[in-house]
């Protein structure tokens, strides 16, 4: 039995360039253009971009509700932003520094230095999520709960959204410096982790603004 | 020359079971798998409108599968749900687009698989589980939720004071619509990233397939609307086990209870709803476009006329159906001057719809009509499209939705063009693509049997829900007995039961044919239809990675059929220009 299963998949394979129509029947062979890979690396480029635009239609569908809601409404009750979330914003704009100063270091061959600084932005990461759950903590200790009010509500939804995408960008990082990569380049990698380490922190900015403007 | 270029490592399938037709990365497998969920959700989604059907043209029946065989209005509101939301989201989603659209895209521009095979199979499975998230609120205390598949707030959001199944039942249903939405945006995303970067050589975006054109365009409405439900059902979970106010007004007093809720608005719920419930539309009907184009050309032995109309077409249909959500809620107390401007865009969509129609049949016009069971679904989708787009140019006005708003009217109109077209897309696509996805043909006079069954079934359904319409009859009722109007039309209403029945079984041809071909099915060559484009090019059954190591190189556009001067009446999307035969 196994013998007969082998045969059939030798056959598939010499069959493979000649499906019937076309002509591989003349020279078979490599045409010199070989690649490891099937996928161009550009395609990770095009999938985080795609995966931004869906990530931001998300959020804008959040922040259209935020302004909706504010607007229709008699309830909506101001409440001060805690102070830290100004530090945790200096923080993640420090990391998206930081990164960028990685990607220098490799792109200069320098790999010990891309993997002190890949590092300082995941940890710049880590801190600005413990600043978030800090806020958190602060909210809770001034009566602000999920339900206290619909400012409070729209502040808890959409910090912890972004915290959720953030903790992803977090995940990556540690997957882009420490584990092995297969079918990646590291530079595709980084390029990739970067993209969205960006998004998430332009998205932060924006987010905060609505939340210290729409009050 | 060699025809085939670009040598990548061949990959070989994995052996065991489990990697293989479970757990697989391949494409093609995974399209089967979403064909076969949604053949489960169809299966179950037109039982349950049979039951309706019974219950509404025999009122006292005794109906198998409720408490005493009563179904009650709660029982008749659980299942229009259920229905409403396996069709919409478990048939039309998912089976056209990421059914199909999986095992065809990637043969059709000439790649080994999708971008991200990992997460394709991550978007199966999360939609298999959604599925099961959503059949087992039918079985939980309280049962299904009633509040259809829209789940307007504040039905859907003040929990079980709403009435039965609103409890549980309802946290289920968010939760499995929201998992689906995780799922869809991860499939949306594959299919762009593949499309985009993994073309074969020559195969430029003006010599896609239109079946290509209809998935991508698809996916691009995908993963801009569905993070925005995905946003409403998260408002709404909120609202519903947190207890905030999203969509819940003050002073709501629901069965004497006043409700600890202050300022939401069930508006906004509505807005966030429809802005991707419009584009939700044409993500069920758009796949079925490219492919109606597809066979149409085929079996006409003729180039798609106007391709580039339709390529323009159906990217002005994609784009306009982000413009349009608001002509879904002219009853709700939306501003009168915004329900203008949404009407006028409403009928804009009527231009590039009607280059549509009229490029299909100028496809038809003169061709060498051959009818086969796909080509009669295919021609019956665009007489499905003109019925059911012609009550849609009624509907978009303010001034008559207001009268035809809930009426049978919309249900008429929305089963005609987005359910039973999509679904006669669904068919020709099955009769078409069977012999390239199981090696053996689907019977032909069975075939055409299902189709004239079918086709004379869903007019008998549908047409006449348009006079009941007319006549003021509500939707959702679970009864007419009540209403003295609806009443003296019960005539109408037993005719659609009957239509309705008979409609339901003659499926069962499509299942016998379906399951029976697969078996012992006559056997089908690597061409049969003579099609020009490259899932015609690959041997059956498709190997692992299409093409056996090595990716074709483009040539020429998509339909070349009846080229004059040619020995055959179809030149092959990839055949070198020196091999091809020219007549004597």
């Amino acid at each position: 039995m196994p013998q007969t299963i082998v045969t059939e998949e030798l056959e598939i394979t010499g069959r493979s360039g000649g499906a019937k129509p076309p002509s591989s029947s003349g020279g078979e062979g490599d045409d010199g253009s070989s690649g490891g890979s099937a996928l161009p690396q550009r395609v990770y480029v095009t999938g985080i971009t795609i995966g931004m635009g869906a990530i931001l239609m998300f959020f804008m569908a959040l922040v259209s509700a935020f302004i909706v809601r504010k607007g229709v409404s008699n309830d909506w009750r101001a409440f001060d932003l805690p102070r830290i979330l100004w530090l945790n914003t200096l923080i993640l704009l420090a990391s998206s520094a930081s990164i960028i100063h990685a990607r220098r270091r490799l792109a200069k061959d320098d790999r010990e230095g891309f993997h002190q600084w890949w590092a300082i932005t995941t940890v710049l990461g880590l801190f600005f999520l413990a600043g978030q759950l800090i806020a958190w903590r602060q909210m809770v200790a001034a009566g602000l709960y999920v339900a206290t009010n619909p400012s409070s509500s729209f502040f808890y939804v959409l910090t912890a959204s972004h915290g959720l995408h953030l903790l992803g960008g977090i995940f990556a990082l540690l997957y882009v410096g420490w584990l092995r990569l297969h079918k990646l380049t590291l530079s595709t990698a980084t390029e990739v982790a970067s993209l969205y380490w960006h998004f998430m922190d332009g998205l932060w900015v924006f987010l905060f603004l609505i939340l210290l403007l729409g009050r | 020359m060699s025809s085939h270029a670009h040598s990548v490592h061949h990959a070989e399938a994995p052996k065991g079971f489990i990697r293989h037709y479970i757990f697989s990365l391949d494409h093609k497998i995974i399209g089967t798998q979403y064909i076969l969920l949604g053949l489960s959700a169809v299966t179950i989604g037109m039982i349950l409108s049979v039951l309706m059907r019974i219950h509404l043209g025999w009122p006292n029946a005794h109906i198998w599968g409720f408490a005493n065989g009563i179904m009650t209005p709660e029982d008749y509101l659980r299942t229009v749900t259920m229905h409403g939301t396996l069709m919409v989201f478990f048939v039309l989603t998912t089976v056209p687009q990421s059914g199909f659209g999986n095992y065809f895209l990637p043969i059709q521009i000439g790649a080994p698989d999708m971008a991200f095979p990992r997460i394709n199979m991550l978007s199966f499975w999360v939609t298999f589980l959604a599925m099961i998230v959503l059949l087992a609120a039918a079985f939980v205390p309280g049962g299904a939720p009633i509040s259809g598949w829209t789940a307007y707030a504040p039905l859907s959001s003040i929990g079980e004071i709403a009435g039965p199944g609103q409890g549980l039942g309802q946290t289920l249903w968010v939760v499995s619509i929201a998992l689906f939405c995780g799922a869809s945006l991860m499939s949306g995303l594959n299919f762009l990233a593949t499309t985009i970067d993994l073309r074969a050589k020559g195969l430029s975006l003006m010599r896609m397939p239109l079946t290509v054109w209809g998935w991508f365009i698809t996916a691009c409405l995908a993963v801009l609307a569905f993070g925005v439900l995905l946003a409403a059902c998260i408002l709404v979970l909120l609202d519903r086990l947190a207890y905030t106010s999203f969509f819940i007004p003050g002073g709501l007093s629901v069965s004497g209870q006043l409700l600890n809720h202050s300022g939401g608005s069930p508006l906004l719920y509505q807005h966030l709803f429809w802005f991707f419930g419009h584009p939700e539309v044409y993500i069920a009907i758009l796949p079925g476009m490219g492919i109606i184009s597809h066979v149409l050309s085929t079996f006409s032995r003729k180039p798609v006329f106007g391709y580039k109309a339709m390529v323009y077409s159906l990217s002005a249909i994609g784009f306009l159906s982000f413009t349009v959500w608001g002509h879904h809620m002219f009853i709700s107390g939306m501003s009168p001057y915004s329900a203008i401007a949404f009407s006028v865009l409403t009928l804009v969509i009527g231009v590039p719809s009607a280059i549509k129609t009229f490029n299909w049949l100028g496809t038809l016009w003169g061709g060498r009509i051959q009818f086969t069971a796909a080509m009669l679904f295919a021609i019956g989708f665009v007489s499905l499209f003109v019925t059911g787009g012609l009550s849609g140019i009624f509907l978009a006005q303010p001034a008559l939705d207001l009268y035809l708003h809930d009426t049978y009217y919309v249900i008429g109109h929305f089963h005609l063009i987005m359910g039973v077209a999509a679904i006669f897309a669904m068919f020709a696509a099955s009769y078409f693509w069977f012999p390239k996805m199981f090696g053996r043909h689907m019977n032909e006079t069975l075939g055409k049997i299902h189709f004239w069954c079918t086709f004379v079934g869903v007019y008998s359904i549908f047409m006449p829900m348009h006079y009941l319409g007319y006549e003021g009859d509500a939707r959702r009722y679970s009864s007419t007995e009540a209403v003295h109007y609806m009443t003296e039309m019960h005539a109408v209403y037993l005719f659609i039961s009957i239509a309705a029945i008979i409609t339901a079984t003659a499926q069962l041809f499509f299942y016998w044919n379906f399951f029976s071909s697969w078996i012992k099915g006559k056997k089908a060559d690597q061409n049969p239809w003579h099609g020009t484009t490259l899932e015609w090019s690959v041997p059956t059954p498709v190997p692992h990675d299409n093409f056996g190591g090595k990716l074709p190189i483009i040539y020429r556009g998509p339909y070349e059929y009846s080229v004059p001067g040619m020995a055959d009446d179809y030149v092959p999307q990839h055949l070198a220009p020196e091999l091809v035969a020219r007549a004597k």
